[in-house]
């Protein structure tokens, strides 16, 4: 099958800056693909290559097939929600969501139904007449959205959309932009920096680090299993081990990875765990994060809600299952 | 907790004095610092300036009488009906057309301009645009505008130019045009035109350049991520936004046009514009009431401007 996206050996550099290093990438057609890696790791420079913002200094990008090189994005069926929105402030919300019609040349009556009908599948229906300026963050986002799909584009490229909305609204953007994501069957690529959101919402999710892609995979794969210590560190909060630590209990002599979930923690003093010290604690709700040191290495461990919880300063026992202990091919 | 803190009061004492009375008085009662700080400027504005203004606009209802010369105290509209006459009206169409050239002139030689600085100039090739833009401000308007009387004079470096390009034909031609030519570019309507837009240029760019400067660059991506080609973009959404700059700038050049009477009395024909009809009639004629009625006429014009430039939208984006 030809995928919706392709990046063959692309590079994108400023000058000295290697925004993206000769990264390859394919990405499936109804695929919702999320670009993941912290500000300057080139994921929103990858965005851009795809909405042909910016061309790439060496390499090649198709989409669906067919050459994207020095197509300029208005030729391109691709189309962007802003990370600020960017909604035109002279035009009222419906004729913002018609613009992309309009310039195709749409007749007013039937942009302006296409509009409206857009606004209603991002539950705004009737807000056609109000300025960007008189909505809420969450409004406008949505308003951006619709904007973007009206146009029925055959991948749709979202740049950090939910970074400016507070935390409940951005669970139920999260949720209704997978539900129309499967309901419409468009390739969605997805940049954040939120581990959280790339894993809840993404089939698959790409690391991002210094313009280089580290790790391509499944939320759960990437999750489990961390190719290298950058992942591990950032996408969700494991444990970094040194190799010194893993020689101990698997015999090889390799950096790995323990998620906090993994360890458990106890107050008697014998058995064959490791012994260490409470050093805070930090409570959660559902769970309560416990930050301990064992031979000068600093641990997280979760302990759910209802079990009993050291003090600071208290000495303990950890253990672990030994197949808990994931071990990484990439020691960066 | 440092231990400093602990002695420390939690009200501090005022400064003390009148000052400390004052600081404190201001902070309570901010309105009472805007009247202080307002009521210098507003004096000024309001009646010296304002004031004369109007004393001014008072005696464009007066007349004047024809045999002795005196001015009948008397409330007419006898002068305004003056300005009808052929030769004033004359005077009236020829300035307006002609500030409405200078304007749509500079406009299009300012957007590129404007458009540069705003979008791509950084660091100090914006300085360079500044400085291009302001320095010809910092000379006397007197002396460039004789300066270009030189340019255009028959053996100015125009002409020159135009003789080595062997070119001379084009420039002929256009000045044997009725209306716009003359026997030289220095005077001909068409030298009055490039001077006027030359010296006008820097306060349509300015504008013109603070309002693109706002224009946020993702607008346009977006514009072509929809499928605007860069035509579609300029027209749907550059020039929309960038439209309260144009105006503001066109305000300038239009009025400062409408105004000005030493412009085309070095450069262009002898047929008069407003500005020197007023100074010929408050002057060498002592027709004051004519005068002001003259002056009248670019407030009204400019006035029909304004309210034509809000109906068409043009301040909707500010």
């Amino acid at each position: 099958m030809t995928p919706a996206v392709s990046f063959q050996k692309v590079s994108r550099h400023f000058g000295s800056v290697r925004a993206v290093d000769a990264v390859d990438l394919e990405i499936a057609p109804s695929e919702f693909f999320a670009m993941l890696g912290p500000s300057g790791s080139g994921k929103t420079t990858c965005l851009r290559l795809i909405a042909g913002f910016e061309q790439p200094t060496a390499g090649h990008i198709e989409i669906f097939g067919e050459s994207a090189d020095g197509v300029p994005p208005y030729r391109r069926n691709v189309n962007t929600v802003f990370q600020d929105y960017a909604l035109f402030p002279h035009l009222n919300v419906l004729d913002n969501v018609a613009y992309g019609l309009m310039v195709k040349g749409a007749g007013k009556a039937e942009r302006l139904a296409a509009a409206e009908e857009a606004l209603k599948l991002v539950q705004l229906p009737g807000y056609g007449g109000r300025r960007p300026g008189q909505l809420s963050g969450g409004q406008r986002q949505r308003v951006a959205l619709a904007r973007a799909l009206v146009n029925r584009p055959k991948v749709l490229l979202l740049d950090e959309p939910l970074g400016a909305l507070d935390l409940k609204l951005r669970e139920n953007m999260q949720e209704e932009l997978k539900t129309l994501q499967k309901a419409l069957g468009i390739t969605f690529v997805f940049v954040t920096h939120d581990q959280g959101e790339a894993l809840s919402m993404a089939d698959r999710v790409a690391v991002f680090n210094e313009g280089r892609i580290v790790q391509v995979g499944t939320p759960n794969d990437i999750y489990q299993h961390p190719r290298s210590r950058f992942v591990a560190d950032f996408v969700g909060s494991s444990n970094v081990v040194p190799p010194d630590f893993v020689q101990r209990y698997c015999g090889q002599r390799r950096w790995g990875s323990l998620r906090p979930e993994a360890i458990r923690i106890a107050r008697e003093t014998s058995g064959d765990g490791v012994t260490a010290r409470v050093v805070s604690t930090a409570y959660h709700g559902s769970s309560t994060r416990v930050a301990v040191e064992a031979d000068g290495l600093r641990l997280n461990v979760t302990v759910p809600a209802g079990a009993p919880l050291p003090g600071e300063g208290e000495t303990v026992v950890l253990t672990f299952n030994r197949d808990q202990l994931h071990l990484m091919e990439d020691g960066a | 907790m440092s231990t400093a803190s602990i002695g420390a009061p939690a009200i501090l004492p005022s400064s003390g004095g009148v000052r400390g009375a004052l600081s404190d008085l201001f902070w309570r009662r901010p309105g009472l610092l805007l009247v202080l700080m307002l009521l210098p400027p507003v004096l000024w504005l309001g009646i010296i300036y304002l004031g004369s203004l109007f004393a001014l606009l008072l005696q464009s209802f007066f007349s004047i009488d024809e045999f002795s010369g005196l001015i009948n105290r008397e409330f007419t509209l006898k002068t305004y009906g003056e300005l009808l006459n052929p030769s004033n009206l004359d005077i009236i169409v020829r300035t307006v057309v002609m500030a409405a050239l200078v304007t749509i002139g500079a406009a299009l030689v300012a957007f590129p301009i404007a458009y540069y600085a705003a979008r791509y100039a950084q660091g100090k090739w914006k300085a360079l645009f500044y400085l291009g833009i302001m320095l010809p401000l910092w000379s006397s308007y007197l002396v460039k505008v004789y300066a270009w009387k030189l340019i255009l004079a028959k053996e100015g470096i125009l002409g020159w130019l135009f003789a080595k390009l062997h070119l001379t034909f084009i420039l002929d031609a256009w000045l044997s045009l009725p209306i716009v030519g003359g026997n030289s570019l220095s005077v001909s309507a068409t030298g009055t035109f490039i001077v006027f837009v030359y010296v006008w240029l820097p306060f349509m760019v300015l504008p013109l350049q603070a309002a693109l400067e706002r224009v946020p660059g993702n607008l346009i991506e977006a514009s072509a991520d929809l499928g605007a080609t860069p035509r579609q973009t300029f027209r749907s959404v550059l020039f929309p936004l960038a439209l309260p700059g144009l105006v503001a700038g066109s305000i300038f050049t239009f009025s400062l046009t409408l105004g000005d009477y030493i412009i085309p009395q070095i450069i262009g024909t002898s047929r008069l514009f407003i500005g020197q009809a007023v100074y010929a009639q408050q002057g060498t004629a002592g027709n004051i009431p004519l005068a002001a009625a003259f002056t009248v006429v670019p407030i009204v014009v400019m006035g029909f401007y304004l309210w034509g430039a809000k109906r068409l939208g043009a301040f909707d984006a500010l």
